[in-house]
């Protein structure tokens, strides 16, 4: 990734953490949290990486993705409006009664989302789903998967993990989003998971962790994963819940917090400065 | 002696997989109970065997039906409903996904696996899941109607299915849709409604036993449990005046439920319903169960007898 790249990556980020951040404060409460720390990764496949078409959510040979983290559904919504796989004034209908960007991720809702989770823990189950549906259809796409590290806890990410590299599933790529915190404190008070790195490697996947809010990282790590064949991957990415986010960056309490205009004003001067 | 109930659910996926390439099947340690070594045999890249994890299998599930196949996926009606209703719930239904869930060994068939494998409650759980359909085959003819007709249908379904033993009661030619009931029996005073292949014989049983004192019982089977077939319920309470439900499951919740809801609102009838009377289930032989939660012929016909006596 030459400086130009890095530079426009870094620039569209902004702008997705700008877009969340106006569409959750309409409504004055979100989960600005969780939604920030992912803002990288998000932006690295949707603007550099995966195979898709806005004008065609449902194309056969696109690459897919899971949001088992449903709760951060808001910045992909950003992402996927920047890209115009709808208006940008959809956004201001977060989560307002009848609209088609619910707080949680729906398949059936938003045109470029591919399954819809927020029950936490089954996406991953689903992702390797789909990517056993592409082998048999023998597709190249690819799936890639993004639980959070509070999710970790969830059991059925490890019925996942295992099937997965029993079933040889090298077309998916998993991130968690290692943040750190999870909604009753920070995850090493409530309930610790690491070594994460060694789970997941002992579960038979190709395993990395990068800084995540790096683009040339993310981009270095994704591609080597992408050679690695019959096993899935997983890439935890080291990350800082709110990032980037005045008023939410590091809290505790930014999982699902009250925005008022002045934070949101506050905020989006200091990304305007960055 | 004919197939097993279980061969016929797999010998009907063996079938569909010929002209239909989106036919999967999953596992979750069971195949060999559930009898779907043929297919995996015939067709190893659509078998899916993930260990015992019923969550994860439901999320495969799901994620398979989101590329368009249509997995049908298994575990004793224990597991199937209560370790992944939420699986169920929100990655298959809510997704609005196509996913075929089989949960085996119905209420008392579950025999010496005892309370902790004897579902009667599955139903009840399934019903609550908005625009699911549910059914419960009787016999060998309507386990292979219905089961290709859960594969046509556009959306998920659960399959109570009977596992061993065989028993025919329709003939080959049946036709069959689903939410709508057969009539088995015609009768003019009391309405028999059951389900499954352990009640829909008792309950003929019990019409023969009430025939003998001069009452006509009509039975039918209500294979499809949601959607119900209103239209037939309601005009056997409207004809019968009277109705018992029969199935081996609690008697809230599943079809003695649907049926109450139904009457309560639209045509208060009297009725009564057999089933587990909000009991846990335990080890027995069939006939021991049949008794300890009183679903022979013999109380279906008592249970009839005390709802004439009450309307008369």
């Amino acid at each position: 990734m030459n400086q130009e790249q890095l530079q426009e990556l870094e620039r569209i980020a902004r702008d997705v953490r700008r877009l969340t951040l106006q569409s959750i404060a309409r409504l004055g409460i979100g989960h600005v949290g969780g939604a920030m720390s992912i803002a990288e990764v998000l932006t690295y496949l949707y603007f550099d990486h995966m195979h898709i078409d806005p004008e065609h959510p449902r194309m056969d040979d696109r690459d897919r993705l899971v949001l088992s983290k449903g709760h951060a559904g808001p910045v992909l919504y950003s992402i996927l409006a920047k890209k115009g796989f709808f208006r940008l004034d959809w956004l201001d209908t977060l989560n307002v009664g009848g609209t088609n960007l619910p707080s949680h991720c729906d398949r059936n809702l938003t045109p470029g989302i591919d399954m819809t989770t927020g029950s936490l823990g089954q996406g991953l189950s689903a992702a390797l789903g789909i990517a056993l549906a592409l082998r048999l259809d023998k597709r190249n796409s690819r799936v890639f998967a993004v639980i959070g590290d509070g999710e970790s806890q969830e059991g059925q990410n490890w019925e996942a993990a295992m099937s997965a590299s029993h079933f040889k599933a090298g077309n998916l790529i998993a991130f968690t989003d290692n943040n750190h915190l999870q909604i009753d404190g920070s995850i090493c008070e409530i309930m610790e998971i690491e070594v994460l790195e060694d789970k997941w490697r002992s579960f038979g996947w190709h395993t990395q962790k990068i800084n995540g809010h790096d683009f040339s990282q993310i981009e270095a790590a994704v591609h080597l994963a992408e050679s690695v064949s019959e096993r899935p991957s997983m890439i935890i990415l080291d990350t800082v819940k709110g990032k980037g986010c005045t008023f939410a960056e590091g809290q505790v309490a930014s999982h699902n917090m009250p925005v008022s205009r002045e934070q949101l004003d506050q905020a989006l001067a200091a990304l305007e400065e960055n | 002696m004919g197939k097993d109930i279980r061969q016929v659910y797999t010998d009907t996926l063996l079938e569909l997989a010929q002209t239909d390439d989106t036919i999967c099947v999953l596992e979750s340690d069971l195949m060999m109970a559930t009898g779907t070594k043929a297919f995996k045999e015939a067709y190893p890249d659509r078998f899916f065997d993930v260990g015992v994890a019923e969550a994860n299998m439901v999320g495969i599930a799901s994620g398979l039906s989101s590329e368009g196949k249509i997995p049908f996926a298994a575990s004793f009606g224990t597991f199937a409903s209560r370790r992944t209703f939420d699986q169920f719930f929100l990655s298959a239904n809510y997704a609005r996904l196509n996913v075929k869930l089989v949960g085996t060994d119905p209420g008392i068939t579950a025999q010496f696996n005892g309370g902790t494998h004897m579902p009667f409650e599955d139903v009840g759980m399934m019903r609550l899941i908005p625009d699911l359909v549910i059914i419960e085959p009787c016999d060998t003819v309507s386990c292979a109607a219905l089961v290709r007709l859960a594969a046509k249908h556009q959306g998920s379904v659960y399959i109570r299915l009977h596992r061993k033993g065989s028993q025919t009661l329709y003939d080959e030619r049946q036709q069959f849709e689903l939410g709508r009931g057969q009539v088995l029996r015609d009768g003019t005073d009391v309405t028999l409604i059951a389900s499954g292949f352990v009640m829909v014989p008792e309950a003929l049983k019990a019409a023969d036993l009430l025939k003998e004192e001069g009452i006509r019982a009509a039975v039918l089977d209500m294979h499809t449990i949601k959607p119900l077939d209103e239209e037939l319920v309601l005009s056997f309470a409207q004809k019968t005046g009277a109705v018992v439900t029969c199935e081996n499951h609690q008697v809230t919740g599943g079809l003695g439920g649907a049926v109450a809801e139904l009457l309560g609102e639209q045509l208060p009838t009297l009725m009564g319903r057999i089933g587990s009377q909000d009991k846990f289930g335990q080890v027995g032989t069939l006939d021991y169960l049949l008794e300890a939660y009183q679903l022979r012929a013999e109380d279906i016909a008592e249970k009839a007898r005390r709802i004439l006596a009450k309307n008369s």
